[in-house]
């Protein structure tokens, strides 16, 4: 009844995709958890909220248009390298600093986005991937600017407002990173449940008939992979403000394959997916990494065996059927 | 004067038939089947590792091992392509791409665990390790023999391909896979077989290749970029196209290397995506 009533009208179908569901403020409420629960642990709440961030990011063009990038971590680490770079030129404001960081990677994605849009499949990974190495090595071998293999040192973020400090306990960088993803969520939230988000997944879901209808699908690629990148931009930028260090490994080709991991662990095109997935992905690194460090890597390969054989929409997707499947008998 | 250029030619040409015999696999795997197989250089790190096991290990000649290290590789990675690789046959890019990033991780691990980080040196007999002269240039013996393996390689792949009924099979399968279907042809089959094929050459090419470029488990990604390079460089499916790209690729990698060392490492990246930008589906790509 109600999906007659809303196929009828397209305003009523968007806004019923938009309403705020009890279990998103009941998930928005238990982010502030840590800050009573686990207040040692607010270090590691603030790398979630960051990864969740990029995780974001990455969902907006491969969960939503459908462009798989093994290269998106060459805008996190922009965001990283611009943030680091103003506080070592003497500008540690960390607002500031991190709307020029989101400008800057916001500027390359939009470079580079016209070769992204032209291109679909194997090409378009190659090329991702291609883009992501290419600036890896720069950043290498630029080491008179970036500090090359031994990162980018000496980095002072002011205190945040001219009032709370980036103490050793995290509490105002898990404070500072949790606004940041909530601000970033709300505009990706209103973003997806546009008719420009609907567009989006009507690329994904079929490049030709697309066009067939008139969408200018190039044009809205361009779009969304320059607001990916800006938004990966923003958590690479957190992440150099939060930690006061930047290294050459936030652009390399493990973040990029992790950040997919994260994603798809919690369920590509899914706008809580990339949370869900962080978290179960960093928490589960801290406590593994404390067993076997050099052996993190085989826990990500089998969980992404599994999840691509077993679980093929990822956490979110899978959890609802098992629940079905569950309570049928 | 002469004798540089051709030096940094010929080192340049051996190393780019090391890429081929790693690509060349990977090339007929994503023609064949559109399969995006990122565990490919998983499989040739397995041979460079049963190799290094049983050259330093058990003694066995290095000539010798280089077979063992084929059907290891091959016979794995027919395991894996009926447990995994067949259930993704027509699954999305992005599904294909993780489960062989995945199988890759798991790999890397396995490969630290059981044989630690360090680079393992190969002990091979004094011989290889000499060189001739020939014409005032001094060329290695190793490299030569790579070389010559290389050639002999091609010369077989392509015979097979061209005057075979098995290539035939292949050749159609590539072509049109419905129609392949159509005639009574079994694509799963011919795919297996054309796998493990690939997979078994890898191997080989990771034997072959420690002596080049050591083995370390970091192999299975270091030299996956460079056969995704070769592959869609040379066009998917195309034998004479990847190793006409191996070879161009090979020698432009260390020329670049030697003559320009501060350009160095990202030519290799911008050659690429330039090409890609010009010919999507690579110089010698069809589709």
């Amino acid at each position: 009844m109600a999906l007659t009533q809303n196929l009828q009208s397209p305003q009523l179908y968007l806004q019923s995709l938009s309403r705020w569901r009890p279990a998103e403020i009941a998930f928005w409420l238990a982010t502030l958890l840590p800050f009573v629960l686990a207040p040692n642990y607010l270090s590691l709440a603030s790398q979630i909220a960051i990864a969740a961030l990029f995780a974001l990011s990455l969902d907006l063009i491969l969960g939503y248009a459908g462009i798989v990038s093994l290269g998106h971590a060459a805008f996190f680490g922009i965001g990283a390298y611009s943030a680091g770079l103003i506080s070592r030129f003497g500008w540690g404001e960390p607002l500031t600093g991190l709307l020029l960081s989101t400008l800057a990677a916001g500027l390359v994605g939009y470079a580079t986005s016209f070769i992204i849009a032209r291109f679909r499949h194997l090409a378009l990974i190659m090329l991702t991937l291609g883009f992501g190495l290419l600036l890896a090595e720069l950043a290498n071998s630029a080491g008179w600017l970036t500090g090359g293999i031994d990162g980018l040192q000496g980095i002072h973020t002011w205190r945040l407002l001219g009032l709370f400090n980036f103490g050793l306990f995290g509490t105002t960088a898990y404070a500072y990173a949790l606004a940041v993803l909530f601000f970033v969520f709300l505009g990706t939230r209103r973003l997806i449940h546009s008719p420009f988000g609907l567009a989006l997944r009507g690329i994904r879901e079929n490049w030709v008939r697309m066009s067939a209808i008139g969408a200018p699908n190039r044009a809205h690629i361009r779009t969304i992979y320059t607001i990916a990148a800006a938004l990966a931009g923003i958590a690479g930028a957190l992440l150099a403000q939060t930690t006061e260090t930047v290294s050459l490994d936030s652009l390399g080709f493990e973040r990029s394959a992790e950040v997919l991991v994260m994603l798809v662990l919690g369920g590509a095109g899914r706008l809580y997916g990339g949370l869900v997935g962080a978290t179960i992905f960093m928490v589960a690194r801290d406590q593994f990494s404390g067993i076997a460090p050099e052996y993190w890597y085989f826990w990500i390969g089998i969980l992404l065996i599994f999840v691509v054989i077993l679980l093929p929409n990822g956490v979110l997707g899978g959890l609802p059927n098992l629940i079905a499947r569950w309570r049928r008998p | 004067m002469l004798s540089p250029v051709v030096g940094v030619l010929f080192d340049g040409f051996a190393y780019g038939m090391l890429l081929f015999l790693l690509s060349v696999g990977q090339s007929v795997t994503l023609g064949l089947m559109n399969f995006i197989n990122l565990a490919h250089c998983a499989f040739a790190m397995l041979g460079g590792y049963v190799t290094v096991t049983l050259v330093n290990g058990h003694g066995w000649p290095f000539f010798a091992a280089l077979p063992c290290a084929f059907i290891v590789s091959a016979v794995t990675s027919i395991g894996f392509e009926r447990a995994l690789y067949r259930r993704l046959y027509r699954a999305s890019d992005l599904d294909q791409v993780l489960l062989t990033i995945g199988i890759t991780f798991t790999a890397v691990a396995v490969a630290a665990y059981i044989f630690t980080t360090a680079q393992q040196p190969l002990q091979l007999p004094s011989y290889l390790r000499q060189s001739v002269e020939v014409l005032g240039l001094r060329l290695a013996i190793y490299r030569l023999i790579l070389i010559a393996i290389s050639l002999i390689i091609t010369c077989v792949l392509v015979a097979a391909l061209e005057h075979t009924r098995f290539g035939a099979q292949i050749r159609a399968a590539v072509d049109n896979e419905r129609m392949a279907r159509g005639l009574g042809i079994d694509v799963d089959r011919t795919f297996a077989i054309t796998f493990a094929l690939g997979s078994g050459l890898a191997g080989l090419g990771g034997g072959l290749a420690i002596e080049i470029v050591g083995l370390d488990p970091s192999f299975a990604f270091t030299y996956l970029v460079y056969v995704l390079i070769v592959v869609s460089v040379g066009g998917l499916g195309s034998i004479r196209g990847t190793f006409a790209a191996a070879a161009v690729l090979g020698i432009s990698d260390i020329a670049g290397k030697y003559y320009v060392p501060q350009l160095g490492a990202f030519l290799i990246y911008l050659v690429m995506i330039s090409l890609l930008m010009w010919r999507p589906t690579g110089l010698f790509g069809r589709r």
